[in-house]
């Protein structure tokens, strides 16, 4: 995949790493804010998708990046099921709350919410970019 | 409520232009009217968790979409004719009519527009925050109270990427 032009460059540089760091707040605040994984998750694979699309990727390396978001993916979800069946061991009951409340409006609150919240993140995100890296290595593959 | 009605309108020209157009390209974006069409509903009805995955998803499907649109064709190759048309054609009234006579049926049981039955969502609403603790309830009801779906929607969501994956793979494959 080729890349685009320097001013686009620059410009995609500067801002995607604001994007990903607004996606992080999302998921971290998921319980707290409008938001959660799903949305936080979909703004970080977009940062990742805007770097690709302005710098152009080789297709080594596109291969690579492939299998990682495979992996981040996978870890994701695992996350969220190891979470749930945490709670089935413990307390014998599926998706239990097993970590303390904390006070409510605070970050560290709602026990294991925010910790679902990243693993379902990290599923998201890695996910749309695993898809849509894929298209990309189709692409420069049918052009050779 | 007029606005509701006006998007609602907007967004069922978008389908019916995505539908019938041949350039493809055209049709991807009258599509997107749907879905940001869709993000403003949401706003308007106070929900903006959904607004933020709606207008994320769509421009990120928006892209996708025009990504594989400019890897293959503009134009929609597909050609309908003889008795397959009128079978389709056919079809499509069927089903319309089925529709129309079972939701006239069910319409009697719904609750007007606006107020909702609260049977399970009142005890939500109420003792969501001091169940969770989550301040933000959306987070409450979908990560405790209803685990089983979230788990259910990553798994949708990981089954197609594994899917993309497996299918658009260059290892292994024949040709």
């Amino acid at each position: 995949m080729k890349g685009m032009t320097l001013i686009v460059k620059t410009i995609a540089r500067l801002i995607s790493g604001l994007i990903f760091l607004y996606g992080i707040y999302i998921v971290l605040h998921g319980h707290l804010t409008p938001g959660g994984g799903f949305a936080g998750g979909i703004i970080i694979a977009g940062a990742f998708v805007l770097l690709i699309l302005s710098e152009g990727s080789k297709k080594a390396s596109s291969e690579i990046k492939k299998q990682r978001a495979s992996v981040g993916e996978s870890s994701g979800i695992f996350i969220f099921w190891l979470l749930a069946m945490l709670g089935l061991f413990t307390g014998s009951l599926f998706f239990l709350n097993l970590l303390p409340k904390g006070k409510a409006y605070h970050l560290f609150s709602a026990g294991i919410i925010p910790l679902c919240n990243i693993g379902i993140g990290l599923e998201v995100g890695a996910a749309l970019f695993a898809i849509f890296i894929t298209l990309a290595v189709l692409k420069t593959g049918e052009k050779k | 409520m007029i606005e509701l009605y006006l998007l609602l309108i907007l967004m069922i020209l978008g389908a019916i232009i995505a539908l019938e157009s041949r350039n493809l390209l055209s049709a991807i974006i009258s599509l997107g009217i749907v879905g940001f069409g869709l993000t403003l509903i949401f706003l308007v009805l106070q929900a903006p968790d959904l607004a933020i995955v709606q207008i994320v998803v769509e421009t990120l499907s928006l892209i996708i979409l025009i990504a594989a649109i400019l890897k293959t064709t503009r134009e929609d190759t597909t050609e309908e004719w003889g008795a397959k048309k009128i079978f389709l054609y056919l079809g499509g009234l069927a089903f319309l009519v089925i529709f129309l006579i079972s939701v006239k049926g069910a319409l009697k049981f719904l609750p007007p527009f606006g107020e909702p039955l609260m049977r399970m969502a009142g005890p939500y609403l109420k003792l969501g925050l001091e169940k969770t603790g989550a301040a933000n309830l959306v987070a409450a009801v979908i990560l405790d109270f209803r685990g089983y779906d979230t788990l259910g929607e990553a798994a949708v969501l990981f089954t197609a990427a594994m899917g993309v994956i497996a299918v658009l793979r260059k290892i292994g494959r024949k040709n």
